[in-house]
Parts: C-alpha cells; sequence; structure tokens
C-alpha cells in the first residue's frame, strides 16, 4: 500500500550506494592506519573513487579535474613532503580521541539536522536547481554558441571569479617559493657545475637503468601522449568536458612523470624553473590582459561580445579561449613551481629504510 | 503509519547528505584526533572532498544529463536559429533593464513546473555546481601545497611533525630563554 512512496532501486541508486559505501570505507581506513605510506595512498584512492561518484552525478568537468587533482598530483606531492618529513604517525593519547569524537558527533548531529530544509536529492525543481543554475542552461547556447555550459559559465559568466582564483593559484605558488626557496640546493647544483649533472645522470642512468627499463621505455611513449591529451582537453573544453584547469594539471603531470621516471635534473633541464617561474605571473597577465583589450574596444572587463561586435556569440567563444589559454599556463606553472619546491630540498629518509 | 512514511521519504530524497556528512566528520575527526601534521592535511583534504561531494549532491538531477548541450554548434542552420536566440535574448534584457532592477528579476524567476526546466526538450543537471567546485579543487591543491611546504619547513627547524613534540620544543625554548 505504500508503493507509491517508495523510490524504486533502479541502476543509478546503485551505483550511487556502491561508491558511497566505498568512499566510507576508505575514510574509515585512513583514520585507523599509522602508516603515512598508506594513509597517503588511500588519499589518492578516495579521491580517484569521489571523481567516480561525480560522473555518475552528472559532474563530468569536476570528475575530470578531481581524478587529475586528487590520484596525481596531491598525491605526488603528499608522498614528496612525506618524504622530507616521517614515515609513521606517532599514537596520541586515547583522552585526544574521545574529545574528537565528541566533537565530531555534535557537529554531525547538527548537519543533520540541517539536511531536513535541504531539498530531495535529484529533485529538478528545487531552488538550487530551478533558479540561476537554469538560467545559465538556457542562455548559455544563444548568447556564447559554446556548448559545454560549464566552461561558459566559469569563463564568461563568472570569469572575474575564475579571474580571482587563478591569481590565488599564483599566490599559493608565490607561497612555496617563500616557504621552500627560490633557488634550493637542486636548481644551485645545475648551475654550477652542469658537469656534474651529466655524471649524475649517467649514474643514474647506470642505476635505473638496470631496474626500470620497461618503466622507463613505456613512459617514453606515454609523455607526449598525455601532453597532446592535454592540449586536446584544452582546445576541446568548449564542446566536451575540459578546459584550462584540467589540462593544466593534465600537463604538469607529465612532466612530474618525466621527472619522477628520468631524474629531477633532466626534467628542470627539460623545462627550466626560471620559465616556469615565467609562465605562472604570465597565465594570469593573458587572463587579465583579455579584460584590458575589451576595456580599451570600449566594454566592460571581460566583456567579451565586443570582440567581434558583428557575431557577439564568436567574440565570446574567442575570449573565452584566450581566457582558458591563461588558465592553463598559470596551473601547469604553478604545480610545477610547487613540485620543483619539495624536490629541491634534501629527503630525510634514507633508501634502505623505504 | 504516516510518519513512518514521511521517515521513509526523508530518507530516501536525503540518503546522500547523511552519507557525505559521514565522509566530512570523518575528515573532521581525522583533523582533531591525529597529531601527525601530514595526516591532519589528508584529514582536511577528506573534509574538503566531501564539501565538494555536498555541493555536487545537490546539483543533480533526477534523469538529467551532464550539463552540454546539444544541438549547439551542430550545422550552419543551428548556428542561425542561436543567433537570432540571441538577437531576442539581447531584446528582452534591453526591454528589462529599461523598466528597472524589477523586471530584470521578472525575466529570472523560479522555474515551477517540470516543462520549464527543459532546456531544448532535454533535462540537464545544473552547471553552477560544477562551476564553483570545479575551481574550487585546484584551489585547493594550491593551498594544500602551501600547508606541505609549511610542514616540510617545521620539520627542518623542530626535527618533527608530531604535535605534542612541537609544544614540547616550543616550552623547552621558552623555558630556556626566562631563565
Amino acid at each position: 500500500m505504500n508503493g507509491e512512496f517508495l523510490t524504486p532501486i533502479d541502476a543509478f541508486t546503485v551505483i550511487d550506494l556502491i561508491f558511497m559505501s566505498m568512499l566510507v570505507v576508505v575514510g574509515i581506513a585512513i583514520v585507523r592506519l599509522k602508516d603515512l605510506f598508506a594513509v597517503v595512498m588511500l588519499s589518492g584512492v578516495y579521491s580517484l573513487v569521489s571523481a567516480a561518484w561525480f560522473v555518475s552525478l552528472d559532474a563530468v568537468d569536476v570528475a575530470f579535474t578531481e581524478a587529475a587533482v586528487g590520484a596525481g598530483i596531491s598525491t605526488v606531492l603528499m608522498l614528496g613532503a612525506m618524504l622530507l618529513t616521517a614515515r609513521q604517525v606517532a599514537p596520541t593519547k586515547p583522552a585526544r580521541h574521545w574529545v574528537a569524537l565528541i566533537v565530531v558527533c555534535a557537529t554531525g548531529a547538527a548537519l543533520l539536522y540541517a539536511t531536513v530544509d535541504m531539498p530531495s536529492f535529484g529533485d529538478p525543481l528545487s531552488a538550487p536547481n530551478a533558479y540561476v543554475g537554469l538560467e545559465y542552461l538556457k542562455r548559455t547556447g544563444p548568447e556564447t554558441g559554446v556548448p559545454n555550459v560549464v566552461s561558459a559559465v566559469l569563463a564568461s559568466y563568472r570569469g572575474y571569479d575564475t579571474f580571482g582564483e587563478t591569481t590565488v593559484i599564483l599566490t599559493a605558488g608565490l607561497g612555496v617559493i617563500l616557504i621552500l626557496g627560490l633557488g634550493g640546493p637542486a636548481i644551485k647544483r645545475k648551475k654550477t657545475a652542469s658537469a656534474r649533472t651529466k655524471a649524475a645522470k649517467a649514474n643514474e642512468s647506470k642505476i635505473l637503468g638496470a631496474h626500470h627499463v620497461v618503466l622507463r621505455v613505456v613512459s617514453k611513449m606515454m609523455i607526449p601522449v598525455i601532453i597532446v591529451y592535454g592540449a586536446y582537453v584544452q582546445f576541446h573544453g568548449d564542446f566536451g568536458p575540459g578546459g584550462g584547469f584540467q589540462a593544466g594539471l593534465i600537463i604538469a603531470s607529465a612532466i612530474i612523470l618525466y621527472a619522477l621516471i628520468f631524474g629531477i635534473d633532466a626534467a628542470k633541464e627539460a623545462v627550466p624553473p626560471s620559465l616556469v617561474r615565467l609562465g605562472a605571473a604570465l597565465g594570469v597577465l593573458i587572463y587579465g590582459g583579455v579584460g584590458v583589450i575589451n576595456l580599451l574596444l570600449g566594454g566592460n572587463f571581460l566583456e567579451y561580445n565586443i570582440l567581434n561586435p558583428a557575431h557577439p556569440s564568436h567574440g565570446q567563444e574567442l575570449g573565452i579561449m584566450f581566457v582558458e589559454i591563461g588558465v592553463l599556463v598559470t596551473v601547469a606553472s604553478v604545480m610545477l613551481i610547487i613540485f620543483y619546491g619539495f624536490t629541491s630540498r634534501q629527503p630525510d629518509i634514507k633508501d634502505k629504510d623505504w | 503509519m504516516s510518519s513512518s512514511i514521511e521517515f521513509w521519504q526523508y530518507l530516501t530524497g536525503h540518503f546522500n547528505y547523511i552519507v557525505v556528512i559521514t565522509l566530512m566528520m570523518t575528515g573532521l575527526y581525522i583533523v582533531i584526533s591525529t597529531g601527525n601534521l601530514v595526516k591532519k592535511l589528508v584529514g582536511l583534504g577528506v573534509f574538503q572532498t566531501a564539501v565538494f561531494q555536498l555541493y555536487i549532491t545537490m546539483g543533480k538531477v533526477s534523469g538529467g544529463q551532464p550539463p552540454i548541450l546539444e544541438g549547439v554548434h551542430e550545422s550552419a542552420s543551428g548556428e542561425a536559429v542561436a543567433t537570432t536566440i540571441a538577437e531576442h535574448g539581447e531584446a528582452a534584457v534591453v526591454a528589462a533593464t529599461e523598466h528597472g532592477e524589477q523586471a530584470v528579476l521578472a525575466t529570472v524567476s523560479m522555474a515551477k513546473t517540470m516543462d520549464e526546466v527543459l532546456v531544448g526538450g532535454v533535462l540537464y543537471s545544473n552547471p553552477l555546481p560544477h562551476v564553483l567546485i570545479l575551481t574550487a579543487i585546484v584551489v585547493g591543491v594550491a593551498t594544500l601545497s602551501v600547508g606541505l611546504a609549511l610542514v616540510v619547513r617545521i620539520r627542518e627547524a623542530y626535527g618533527t611533525i608530531e604535535e605534542d613534540e612541537l609544544q614540547e620544543a616550543n616550552y623547552q625554548h621558552a623555558k630556556g630563554a626566562l631563565s
């Protein structure tokens, strides 16, 4: 008799439940583990599972970014930081766990009480779905001619926002430079004696060549493909999932992969740190420059219509493309600044401890 | 009986939120309960991802598809249609601004029926949370790396990344400075 109120269990619900239970299991495993290496790897797994969940929730662009960030770059950075700090988590006092449990239960109960006012999951007529978001969906096609609404909103409608966020990323890169230093030991070594770099490389290839032949050969084939894929994601971002943020992360991770396999000195020779520092600022300059060009042409800041007055939607496409290039350059450069910053420090853990 | 039906409706409609809050609290628990700074940052990452999941869950529309429009940019005739709509849309906006702010509000009104939420006859999920979260993820990794850089410097200065030992070292240092 209650049949009409029961939501039928369809394939989507099953997938939803599988992903959510996997996330909870991984979360609890992270809580319980003491080995930092396992904690960091599980945080990568957690990100990858949530990326898969985002796909099932229709957020393809978000899933793309989460997979590139969580399972790729942030795991590498965490491993790098772990290499410089510690491998094990020291046990804490039991009292602390009880305090944490009380705080978490109280906060969780308050948040659960708040969910009663939230719209039902998947409701097309709920306040968030039927108002501004819908308006963007309706306007994007006619006004910008860009099929991917996420790209259009990101770079055009909310262009100020994205400009601010690109600047935040640049600032974070500057922060890492300030904290970890501009010319760490690795950079100095390269500048003072390139002969030593060559010797180190020869030595390294001797060590690596014996053990990682498959890894080297495969990655040598993969890296160009990854970079080309990054370019595809960048320029196809208007039509399908993708855009400057995702492409920047993919290209940065290709270079990080190169550094991991062939050594940091080889990577710094291919992509010098000075170039990367220039790129971080250049990307923000391109983004802001597009805005200033619009001002000079008589429009408002980041009002792309003015780029092609006869066809405003073509102007929009042009503006979105240039702005996304700015985002790509900044994101890729800052990720490499951060990576170089961590690798310029001498690791504390010896090889035999691994 | 009716209260149990209401509870069931609440549960099926809000189950995702409940799981997301569980994950959020898992992250918070890690942040509070561990003294290791790297694990704290992992916990913060779990919390952050849970916030992202909350937003994306809200933007999901049952039976919807990803917000990539169908039929835009497919043919020259399609483009012509798009341009006419653009002119039309612009005219509407101009008219709205002449009538002041109230008219603008009237053009952006909340959809009340299922027909109103269809765009070109297709149901899409809400793109706005996707935009907000997409940039937040990249900003998140940038700020995470600033945190990790601080942890690395703390390790170099103190020789440890455990909170208790750091406080002990600070205490000893302050005691030494006083005496």
